[in-house]
């Protein structure tokens, strides 16, 4: 066993028996997200490299702390991607905190999150064993799929230590068409495309704009943009990258950041403040000081719930957990870490 | 013969629902004994057959009060044994909840019950131009309850994934007879991935009564091609290089030599008898990207030393290349009284080693394989040929079946792709994990299940088993203790 595993193991076993939390972290890009970071930090950015990556195999695996920019330039050069798109919304991102955290960039919808992708994982759980599950195969059903689990589970039920991901091919050609067009015709729009055979990978209004990127071989491209009409948004690329990593002027201001993940609707919800649709018309992002009551009454009405992404204030609880899903989240989490050693409170459970 | 079932249990069964739904003699309860891994066979204690939400919840609060074991069944069709009986449990089918609830063609989702056969769900919203892409060989017949507890797979995942990348939610009926939804209507959800945990668990978490599935437009075009090799290793190398040319086809499945005679001989697809493998390759997406793909994919299946590559010229030839595939099973079935199916996934990159391994490994145990490869995701079918007429002939290929999957964890694969773990490959089980990994797993169902009455003893072995397996093991496949209960 690697050093740095063998110490992580001992370090997480002590902490269990002295009763004290551990922060675990990767770049700590994503500090803001989730609840507030308590515990002796347990860094993870030293244990980096690709372990194994063969691109005739659509598969990657690496060590946690490999830097997710690192990844995705080597993944550039055979022409491949991550197909979730994930933000980094920082330089040091890791590969890890990227799977911990499972967000999922514009592309979700259509290629798949971040849970989709992900194929194996090892890790240290809260008793300080070291374990692996699922692997480096597209197909697996040996054991409950505890890889998948970990997806988003901001390192609550162990640290992640390495991962393997399923991988794609690059689009050949990329282009965004925009419309102008109110949230309510947008969304008809947007939603519409989850039933049409098009080759569309982001959609997102805001501001009075609905952009639709549509992505692969050019002909297909082409023909594709003729048929869904609109004009030609020759800054789209970098709307997306910016829209991702959130550094589109919307993002910007002092106002709490909320996100209300929805069941694809078509009456824009009437919320306190501006916002931006992502995702097809299944995510909102709102900036708003409105109370975490009034906005979760809001997504509930159409199958969903709010979460506080970035600013406000980190102790109050929201995300749409109850009764016996909640109680099911708990007991998952005592059998992973039964003494509350990783990342105590960074899921509001 | 009676049930074995204590009699308090029995008359509040018979309280909670019409006589029509529990079968108690042994002759109703015969067509039940078995799944599709027919090997094993138990009788099962009652058969039980609810059409509500409410009758499943008191079904299941009843056997945790009499702590009665539960192996929840959809069509049967599983080839892992995890539906079989337990001798002295409910056999709980979920035949009856085979409605179709309604189509979101906002969301471009349904919601289904359990029971609804997956092909329904695809015919169902056929009008609409969609369709619910994994498509296991047996959608005819196998239900999307049992797809969700399998994470079954089929002949489109590479592109379109399994089960688990397609379902989005579903209502779920625990131990004690509380109801959850998990996974949700978002494309995100709170919490830790539940959904994920439950989908591919065998029946040993809880029982589905309500499935949210994702619909997918029906691609506009779909060309299909079919390669002729006179190597595997050609047929391998042009499964390599499709990938590196940045084509995901909808579909690549490879056939190797015993496979391809047996299949054209079944249902006459038009593969070429004396190949040593041919590759299926189907294309799908707008017309122009099929085009461009099919041209692609042509001119590297002759660099990769194709001898022929033909395209079906229309609807008809293109089904008809499938059919071979589709009916590979059936097939060697006819040239055989019986056969094994294996279903390991491997690296692709290692077929040819694998191959050849299972070919020295069929000589050893002196039994034929066919072998059938969803190519693109990896997974290998052998079929190992045998005559359960002959004395110890299922022994040995159950050992050798049990050395090939040894073989695909070894070169860095799995033991089961998409058939599940069930009966037939708990042992195998203990190979693939060690002690923590089980702990974790019998943890984790603890979480759900904590007297383990749903589906006992499959899926994940107890640690006493595997310490007792693998030391059987050290003594080379010879079994010193014969008389001892294997399964």
């Amino acid at each position: 066993m690697h050093d740095f595993i063998q110490s992580l193991s001992v370090a997480v076993r002590d902490a269990a028996e002295s009763g004290r939390a551990l922060c675990v972290t990767g770049g700590d890009t994503k500090r803001f997200y989730g609840g507030e970071p308590i515990g002796d930090v347990c860094a993870m950015e030293s244990y980096a490299g690709i372990i194994n990556y063969e691109p005739t195999e659509l598969v990657i695996t690496a060590k946690a702390g490999t830097r997710l920019h690192d990844l995705e330039d080597t993944l550039a050069k055979s022409g491949q991607m991550l197909p979730f798109e994930p933000p980094a919304f920082g330089e040091r991102a890791t590969i890890g905190g990227t799977v911990a955290c499972g967000l999922s960039g514009p592309a979700r919808p259509y290629r798949g999150a971040a849970r989709d992708l992900v194929l194996g994982i090892s890790c240290v759980n809260g008793k300080g064993e070291v374990l692996k599950f699922g692997g480096q195969v597209m197909k697996n059903v040996a054991g409950y799929d505890v890889s998948r689990l970990m997806v988003g589970s901001m390192g609550t039920l162990g640290i992640i230590t390495e991962v393997s991901l399923k991988v794609l091919p690059g689009a050949q050609c990329s282009v965004t068409r925009a419309f102008e067009l109110s949230a309510q015709a947008a969304l008809k729009k947007m939603t519409g495309l989850f039933t049409q055979a098009l080759p569309v990978t982001a959609s997102a209004w805001h501001d009075g704009v609905l952009r639709v990127r549509l992505s692969g071989v050019e002909a297909s491209v082409n023909a594709a943009s003729q048929e869904l009409g609109g004009e030609d948004d020759p800054a789209g690329d970098p709307f997306w990258l910016d829209l991702k990593e959130h550094r589109l002027a919307f993002f910007d201001g002092p106002l709490p950041l909320w996100r209300l993940n929805v069941k694809p609707h078509i009456e824009p919800l009437d919320l306190p403040g501006a916002f931006l649709i992502d995702w097809g018309g299944s995510t909102y992002w709102l900036k708003s000081d409105a109370s975490v009551e009034t906005l979760d009454s809001m997504a509930r009405s159409v199958d969903g719930y709010v979460m506080r992404f970035r600013g406000g204030d980190r102790s109050v609880r929201c995300g749409g957990l109850d009764g016996v899903a909640m109680r099911l989240n708990r007991q998952l989490k005592d059998a992973f870490d039964p003494k509350h050693v990783l990342n105590p409170g960074r899921l509001p459970l | 013969m009676s049930a074995p079932l204590n009699d308090l249990f029995v008359a509040e069964l018979l309280r909670a629902l019409p006589a029509h739904a529990v079968l108690l003699s042994a002759e109703e309860r015969r067509p039940y004994e078995c799944d599709g891994l027919s090997g094993y066979r138990a009788l099962p204690g009652v058969v039980l057959l609810p059409d509500q939400l409410s009758q499943v919840q008191k079904i299941l609060s009843l056997c945790q009060e009499y702590s009665v074991p539960v192996v929840a069944r959809g069509a049967g069709t599983g080839l892992s044994g995890g539906a079989t009986p337990h001798p002295e449990g409910v056999l709980l089918s979920m035949a009856r909840f085979n409605q179709v609830l309604s189509v979101d063609r906002v969301a471009g989702t349904a919601r289904v019950q359990p029971g609804v056969r997956n092909l329904a769900i695809s015919e169902a919203v056929a009008p609409d131009g969609l369709y619910y892409a994994p498509d296991p060989s047996s959608q005819i017949a196998c239900t999307i309850g049992g797809n969700v507890a399998e994470n079954a797979g089929g002949v489109h995942c590479l592109k379109y994934g399994l089960t688990v990348h397609n379902v989005v939610s579903a209502q779920v009926v625990l131990m004690g007879g509380e109801v959850v939804e998990i996974g949700g209507q978002a494309l995100d959800n709170p919490g830790y991935d539940l959904l994920a945990a439950f989908i591919g668990s065998e029946g040993m978490l809880g029982v589905v009564t309500e499935i949210t599935v994702r619909l997918l437009p029906k691609p506009k075009a779909a060309k299909a091609l079919m390669a002729s090799f006179n190597t595997v290793e050609g047929a391998a190398d042009a499964v390599a290089r499709i990938i590196a040319a940045g084509i995901v086809p909808a579909g690549l499945e490879m056939m190797d030599n015993p496979a391809i005679v047996a299949a054209e001989d079944f249902v006459h697809a038009g593969y070429p008898r004396d190949a040593a493998a041919i590759l299926l390759c189907e294309l799908d997406g707008g017309p122009e990207e099929v085009d461009a793909d099919i041209e692609t994919v042509s001119s590297l299946l002759y660099d990769c030393g194709a001898q022929s590559v033909a395209m079906a010229r229309d609807e008809a030839e293109r089904v008809r290349f499938w059919s071979g595939r589709k009916n590979a099973f059936p097939a060697v079935g006819r040239i055989s009284p019986d056969y094994y199916c294996i279903d390991g996934t491997i690296p692709r990159r290692t077929l040819g080693e694998v191959l050849t391994g299972i070919s020295s490994l069929a000589s050893e145990y002196n039994l034929r394989v066919a072998n059938v490869f969803h190519a693109g995701d990896g997974n290998l079918h052998p079929l190992i040929l045998y005559d359960a007429g002959k004395p110890g002939e299922f022994e040995r290929t159950e050992e050798l079946g049990a050395k090939i999957l040894q073989l695909c964890v070894r070169v860095g694969g799995t033991i089961t792709g998409e058939h599940g773990v069930g009966l037939e490959k708990i042992d195998q089980m203990c190979f693939q994990f060690g002690s923590g990994e089980l702990d974790q797993f019998h943890a984790l169902k603890a979480v759900f299940d904590p007297d383990g009455l749903l589906n006992p003893g499959k899926a994940v072995p107890t640690l006493s088993r595997c310490a007792e397996f693998n030391a059987m093991h050290v003594h080379g496949g010879q079994l010193p203790h014969a008389d001892l209960p294997r399964f």
